[in-house]
């Protein structure tokens, strides 16, 4: 027996639509300000995903240094709403500054690297990951060094402060998800998201079919850092606070995973398994841990666990099944070409069987 | 001029060191075209392995004489062993199954791999530096005003030795054919009776291994390590690789030295702060404006 959802439910707009719903209203279902400041949270790294998800999913770079970008737009928040240059320039304002400042930044870096093969491409997105939370560290005098920028701008809507409740963030991280997953996704259908598939699945062949393939990369680079400067205003604003130990190369990986685990290049994948991860990390191992010292494991200490349950994520998905939990069609018949191959070779051989017969 | 020849020969021993990781990032990148992300992992791994034969063996400082010879050997050579093997278990668990998937699938099973041994070392050492004996006792060469120690001495001849050992390995053994030979191409070496599983599994072994011995040397040199120490230095490593010509022992070695030569000097002359960032553009600089590194020969694209 197959459940039949009415009508309205069965096109993907009606059903992000009914998701957009639900989440508006999931704050109240609680009343639970810790719920609520980890809905905002978890919706923060949601556009994270979504942004990596152009440059890793769409495009088939492997951005490993996507924090980079993340604190680049953070910080460029930061420094222009604090008291840190007597700068206050107005949220909404710096939200698409913040996110320009990193778009440029993914062209700088990308400008130069994307000509080279994929795994160089990895390599030195890796290091750049490393270097800029270190040069934030470095110059102190500007970015308060380790301490990073404190008290910084709260948004507002004409007189209404958003304040210290988690809340009106939660609003505003949806409203910016809502826009990254329409851009997003208009964008897989236009003419630069399939010359990013195009790419993602053979670059040769995508640059004889005349495409520009540095344009095109560098695109994909911008665009996904672009997202994260959004991210980076929200997540800063919401918490007051931009440091150099936020944006390591574990926050890249924590996103990395997500596409991993959701379904790399599908929009409803990656949202989905950016929420599985970051419950995981605020409410499952939490709560794994105690259900353990209950029994009498009292030394156990899950979240000390969960770079490793990253790392194993990667490793068991790549194995086992590469497309994610939640796959879009067209990356899971790639990633199974060869499968299909022998799909293929068998029904031709039974075709031609019959024939003969 | 003094605090240049001092840095110098600073530089040349932490080349030492790099050129030993380089040389098991290069040979893997060689056979199966992959940047094995866990490789920085396996030389802290070998660190540790070594901390924990010295303590089997009941050193806790100064050895001298005769036993100095056995417990130095011993102790590299059970590193060597175990980080081999944890190289081999390694690509038998990840990497084979996926030699024919999309180049994306490894790479994320690389970083991966190496998030998964940071937190088992984590689990077994904890989160804080780890002492590591002065095994090498500590007769310093002074010549003029440039002091050399006996454990720098004994990490570039060690380094050194390892890798004319590997070289002659590589080009006069029928073993290191086999390895030139799927390097080139795995179905024509293949279909010319190679078994490209084993030969695969010893680039692997051999590789992990001289990380072993780099792990070994490294605590020496430096007294301590922890977890999390072969991020950095795997990265240096790998753009000692890059600069020197991926896929190129002898161009490994070279970009070893050069990049620790490069830190040394960073430290010296600039700050110590901006050593990192300092490595990370050269990695940039050369892939720029010269790929194929150095030594190496430019290859077109494959399809």
């Amino acid at each position: 027996m197959t459940v039949r959802l009415p009508a309205p439910l069965r096109t993907p707009i009606g059903q992000a639509a009914l998701a957009f719903a639900v989440a508006i209203a999931l704050p109240f279902i609680g009343h639970n300000g810790g719920f609520t400041n980890f809905l905002a949270d978890a919706g923060a790294f949601v556009l994270l995903a979504l942004g990596l998800n152009i440059v890793v999913g769409f495009a088939g770079l492997l951005d490993l240094g996507y924090a980079a970008f993340f604190a680049i737009g953070s910080y460029a928040f930061a420094m222009l709403a604090s008291p840190q240059f007597g700068i206050h320039l107005p949220f909404w304002v710096l939200l698409f500054v913040a996110s320009g400042i990193a778009a440029v930044f993914g062209i700088l870096l990308g400008a130069p690297t994307l000509r080279l093969r994929g795994d160089y491409l990895a390599i030195v997105t890796l290091g750049f990951g490393e270097i800029v939370p270190q040069t934030f560290l470095n110059l102190a005098q500007w970015t308060g060094g380790p301490n990073g920028i404190g008290s910084l701008d709260q948004p507002t809507i004409g007189s209404y402060k958003f304040g210290f409740d988690a809340l009106p963030y939660y609003f505003m991280v949806l409203g910016l998800i809502a826009l990254a997953v329409w851009l997003a996704n208009n964008m897989r259908a236009s003419r630069l998201g399939r010359a990013w598939m195009a790419i993602r699945e053979d670059e040769l062949a995508a640059a004889h079919m005349g495409i520009n393939t540095t344009a095109t990369k560098l695109a994909a680079f911008a665009m996904g850092a672009s997202f994260s400067g959004l991210a980076g205003c929200a997540l800063a604003s919401k918490l007051q606070l931009v440091s150099p130990d936020q944006f390591g190369f574990n926050v890249s990986v924590f996103i990395l995973a997500m596409l991993v685990l959701g379904g790399m290049g599908n929009i409803p994948g990656v949202i989905v398994g950016s929420l599985i991860l970051s419950a995981l990390e605020r409410f499952i191992l939490p709560q794994g841990t105690n259900f353990l010292h209950g029994l009498g494991f009292t030394s156990v200490d899950l979240s000390n666990s969960r770079f490793l349950i990253y790392g194993v994520i990667l490793v068991m998905m790549m194995l086992f099944r590469p497309e994610g939990l939640i796959p879009s069609r067209q990356r899971k018949a790639e990633l199974h070409a060869a499968d299909d191959d022998a799909t293929v070779a068998a029904h031709e051989q039974t075709l031609y069987t019959e024939a003969v017969r | 001029m003094d605090v240049f020849l001092q840095q110098l020969i600073n530089g040349l021993s932490l080349g030492g060191i790099y050129a030993l990781i380089a040389l098991g990032y290069t040979m893997v990148y060689g056979i199966i075209e992959l940047i094995n992300f866990a490789h920085g992992d396996v030389y802290t791994l070998g660190t540790f392995f070594s901390l924990a034969i010295l303590t089997l063996l009941g050193v806790t400082g100064v050895v001298t004489g005769p036993a100095l010879i056995l417990v130095v050997a011993v102790t590299i050579i059970g590193a060597m062993i175990l980080c081999g093997l944890t190289g081999v278990i390694i690509e038998r668990l990840a990497y084979r199954r996926l030699r024919n998937a999309p180049k994306l699938a490894p790479l994320i099973t690389a970083i991966g791999m190496s998030f998964i041994l940071e937190n088992l070392m984590l689990y077994w050492r904890g989160p804080s530096p780890v002492s590591f004996p002065a095994v090498i006792p500590n007769p310093d060469v002074v010549l003029g005003s440039v002091t050399i120690q006996a454990k720098q001495i004994m990490v570039i001849l060690l380094a050194i030795v390892l890798m004319l050992v590997l070289q002659v390995f590589v080009y006069n053994t029928k073993l290191g054919k086999a390895m030139r030979a799927t390097a080139q191409d795995k179905d024509a070496a293949q279909l010319m009776g190679i078994n490209i599983n084993t030969t695969i599994a010893l680039t692997f072994l051999i590789g992990s291994a001289l990380a072993g011995a780099a792990g070994f040397v490294s605590g020496v040199y430096y007294g301590s390590t922890w977890f999390l120490n072969g991020f950095a230095a795997g990265l240096k490593a790998f753009t000692a690789a890059v600069l020197g010509g991926i896929g190129n022992l002898a161009g490994a070695m070279l970009g070893g030295f050069l990049i620790g030569l490069t830190e040394a000097m960073t430290t010296q002359f600039i700050s110590d702060q901006w050593s990192n960032v300092v490595v990370f553009t050269v990695l940039v600089l050369v892939l720029i404006f010269r790929p194929s590194g150095l030594l190496g020969e430019s290859l077109p694209n494959k399809v």
